[in-house]
């Protein structure tokens, strides 16, 4: 399964349509919505938390839920 | 006509949006901290004049990306909105946005258009469009918001845009029309969404929607229409479904709105974000500045503030004994000039270094660098059973631990939130300051070790790291030991940086001192004046010690200080407060102390820095409290009846201080614990706790050295 977590630093990709209910909802509510874009922009210290920005939002989420969203990779 | 109305006006936004510039700009300096009627969380209310006959209550509430909240300072946003047909709530709601994140924005304000409330859209940081290469179709945006529309600059342009708001507020107040901008029912299941509405039409769909999945209802809400609203929530099993499916909606609607109104071109954007995060989040550097930022921080608290608070010192110390000198002799004057003024410059005295913490806390927060901390910090606290967010109340912990414990209402974790609660207190905080200064003054020489480093600075830096080690040790037993689920999950937006907005900067540093200085204070104030009571009377044996004395140095040939300084330390000893100290004696003789020290941690039970006062007061030195030349050389030619030698020896101290590093001894952060955990149980385990562990602590200390 190809999820956020699974993202190298400065790669780029879609929130997948399947995973729609692994969201929680007040990511949902941030912007990370299935379709869009997603970048990972840094890491912590044993890749946990994640740096991202997706849909123009710049968040810190923890590996556990990035691990549940999966993604599309951008060609 | 003339009339004077006042009507009420709330803000609502995301954080970082401005939304508190903006609040500072509208109130100026007519704001005060209230209660929230019935919630424990402060309300932070303002003044403004609309225009000559309209008068605004201004509301700024906590920072929200939605109604639907996840932590408690959030859950005030859901409940203020939900009673929305009672009378104090706000008659116009100011949704404030940031033109770059307007997408995101808008979901919030698209939540609150559903609630059918009068509703502004302020977008603020409008000079940041052009280098951010962003347009915006104003007019067409109002058309397809159907609503007010203001674009403002509150940093840049602060009048322009105040009267661009106020005359907004004014005309939607007077036209008080409310649409719903997503008739989202229609979307996800029109069946269920029509049999809702018929429980109570007077509410807006999305709000019976609302108290259905947040649980949370309006005062004025019947028994039988709650119960009607229950059973919808066990008819649908696809209630966080519907929930998503909601979200899904609003972002497209928002999408076609904007795809219209909105361009941006992020060719134009510059990358200084980047570039700044590439060092502040970098997994070696990142740690490096931080620490370094902290050290600064300590090392300029210290620098900066031991001037004011010697001023500090000397101004009370005048003041009580101008006051002792001019006004008659009897029981007020030494109400006044022994009790309630050194009382009160026992609170005043430490104001200096905790609006220094706060001023560098609010810098580091206003310019954003405060989120890569929490970035940084996550994992590492994670293990302790906290949060990366904790980072931030065990900072604050090292000025006063009631400002800090409440720092932890942004924690979405109930159990995060607890453990950070509990283990505050261990941090070095500023009133144990005074007592750390005195202790080591007396037994650790005034040396240099490898020719840079002082001894006595060394002792009083591992006092600090103690209280953070053990702060550490006790968050994971707490981890490992308390039962509670980890429900809510941690996301934190990591704003653009920016250079800190003076005027917030200043707000927040008062607001927080306030906190201390009205928390705090009012118990300290109120202990000092029982103290003074306990100390000066006393059962039959106490009135009669004055003649006494008399009669037994009658013969002797001693001065009159020399008399009256005895006649006043066996004053002590009979009063109330000495009877206290003796009937203690066996329970802390384990630990070094004698009766004298028993009182003084009595009295340290209220606060900490009492303990040098008291001292002072035992050992009847004729000077004021915190002279402490004059108290040091006092404790430490004091002598140990028993073995002849002195009170104050290095065991005895070490004990001292170990009992003062762990003991929770301060009331007013009890009484805090209690308000944010909403109960006596966890204030309780941690007084208990605390003390158990300082005994212990102490005990082993002194037996092991002497």
């Amino acid at each position: 399964m190809t999820t956020i977590a699974s993202l190298h630093i400065g790669e780029l990709a879609y929130i997948s349509e399947e995973s729609l209910n692994e969201i929680p909802l007040k990511l949902l509510e941030m912007g990370c919505l299935p379709g869009a874009e997603v970048e990972l922009i840094q890491l912590a210290p044993l890749n946990d938390p994640l740096y991202i920005c997706v849909n123009g939002s710049h968040l810190a989420i923890r590996k556990e839920t990035a691990s549940k969203i999966q993604i599309i990779k951008a060609q | 006509m003339s009339y004077k109305k006042t009507i009420n006006v709330a803000l609502i936004g995301n954080p970082n949006t401005g939304k508190t510039s903006l609040f500072n700009e509208l109130t100026g300096l007519n704001q005060k901290v209230g209660n929230y009627p019935g919630v424990t969380v402060d309300k932070k209310e303002g003044h403004s004049k609309l225009q000559s006959n309209l008068k605004a209550i201004i509301t700024d509430l906590p920072g929200t990306y939605s109604i639907n909240p996840t932590s408690l300072d959030e859950t005030i946003v859901l409940k203020t909105l939900l009673n929305s047909k009672s009378e104090k709530t706000p008659d116009v709601i100011v949704v404030v946005a940031d033109v770059e994140n307007l997408k995101r924005n808008l979901l919030l304000f698209s939540q609150i258009k559903d609630l059918e409330i009068p509703t502004i859209l302020a977008i603020n940081m409008a000079d940041q469009m052009k280098r951010k290469g962003i347009t915006i179709d104003l007019k067409l945006l109002k058309k397809e918001l159907s609503n007010e529309v203001v674009l403002l600059s509150v940093r840049k342009d602060p009048d322009q845009g105040i009267k661009e708001v106020k005359k907004a507020i004014i005309k939607t107040y007077n036209s008080a029309k409310a649409f719903p901008l997503c008739n989202v029912n229609n979307r996800i299941d029109p069946a269920y969404f029509d049999r809702l509405k018929e429980i109570n039409p007077k509410y807006s769909i999305y709000e019976l929607w609302l108290m259905i999945t947040q649980n949370s209802f309006p005062d004025k809400i019947s028994e039988d229409e709650k119960k009607a609203l229950l059973t919808f929530k066990n008819d649908s099993k696809n209630l966080k479904k519907y929930q998503h499916k909601e979200t899904i909606y609003r972002y497209q609607k928002i999408n076609e709105i904007l795809k219209k109104t909105y361009l941006a071109d992020r060719s134009k954007a510059t990358d200084l974000r980047a570039k700044l995060d590439k060092v502040f989040t970098h997994k070696i550097f990142g740690y490096i500045l931080f620490f370094t930022v902290l050290l600064l921080i300590f090392q300029s608290i210290f620098d900066w503030a031991s001037l004011p608070m010697d001023l500090i010192d000397t101004v009370f110390a005048n003041l009580s004994s101008y006051v002792n000198k001019t006004m008659p002799a009897g029981v007020l004057n030494n109400l006044i000039s022994e009790g309630i003024i050194p009382g009160i410059g026992g609170i005043i005295i430490f104001i200096p270094q905790i609006a220094i913490l706060f001023l560098f806390i609010s810098l580091l927060e206003e310019t954003g660098y405060m989120s890569r901390v929490v970035f940084l910090m996550d994992k590492i606290m994670r293990r302790f059973g906290m949060s990366g967010k904790s980072v931030i109340p065990l900072i604050s912990g090292t000025a006063c631990a009631i400002p800090a414990v409440m720092a932890t209402r942004n924690i979405s974790g109930w159990k995060e939130r607890l453990i950070t609660i509990l283990v505050t207190p261990f941090t070095t905080c500023s009133a144990r300051l005074p007592v750390y200064a005195i202790i080591i003054a007396l037994i650790i020489p005034d040396k240099k070790i490898f020719g840079i480093f002082n001894l006595q600075g060394l002792t009083l830096l591992s006092l600090y790291i103690l209280g953070f080690i053990t702060a550490i040790i006790a968050a994971i037993i707490l981890h490992k030991t308390l039962k509670i689920k980890n429900t809510s999950f941690f996301v934190v937006e990591m704003p653009d940086y920016k250079l800190p907005s003076l005027k917030n900067v200043f707000f927040d540093v008062i607001e927080k001192t306030k906190a201390f200085v009205f928390g705090a204070g009012k118990i300290i104030l109120s202990i000092s004046i029982v103290l003074w009571f306990l100390a000066s009377n006393g059962p039959q044996a106490y009135t009669d010690v004055e003649k006494n004395i008399i009669e037994k140095t009658v013969s002797q040939e001693i001065t009159e200080v020399k008399l009256n300084q005895m006649i006043a330390s066996a004053k002590l000893e009979n009063s109330y407060i000495g009877i206290m100290g003796k009937s203690i004696e066996p329970l802390i003789k384990p630990l070094g102390y004698d009766w004298k020290i028993g009182i003084a941690l009595i009295s340290s039970f209220a606060a900490r820095e009492v303990f040098v006062g008291t001292l002072a007061t035992i050992y009847s030195v004729e000077s004021d409290d915190d002279d402490i030349t004059t108290i040091k050389q006092r404790m430490a030619s004091e002598v140990n009846p028993e073995t002849n030698t002195k009170r104050f020896n290095f065991p005895v101290g070490m004990s001292l201080l170990v009992f003062y590093a762990f003991a929770m001894q301060c009331m007013a952060t009890l009484a805090i614990v209690k308000r944010e955990t909403k109960s006596w149980k966890w204030p309780l385990i941690q007084f208990v706790g605390m003390g158990v562990l300082a005994y212990i602590c102490s005990f082993v200390v002194f037996q092991t050295l002497s």
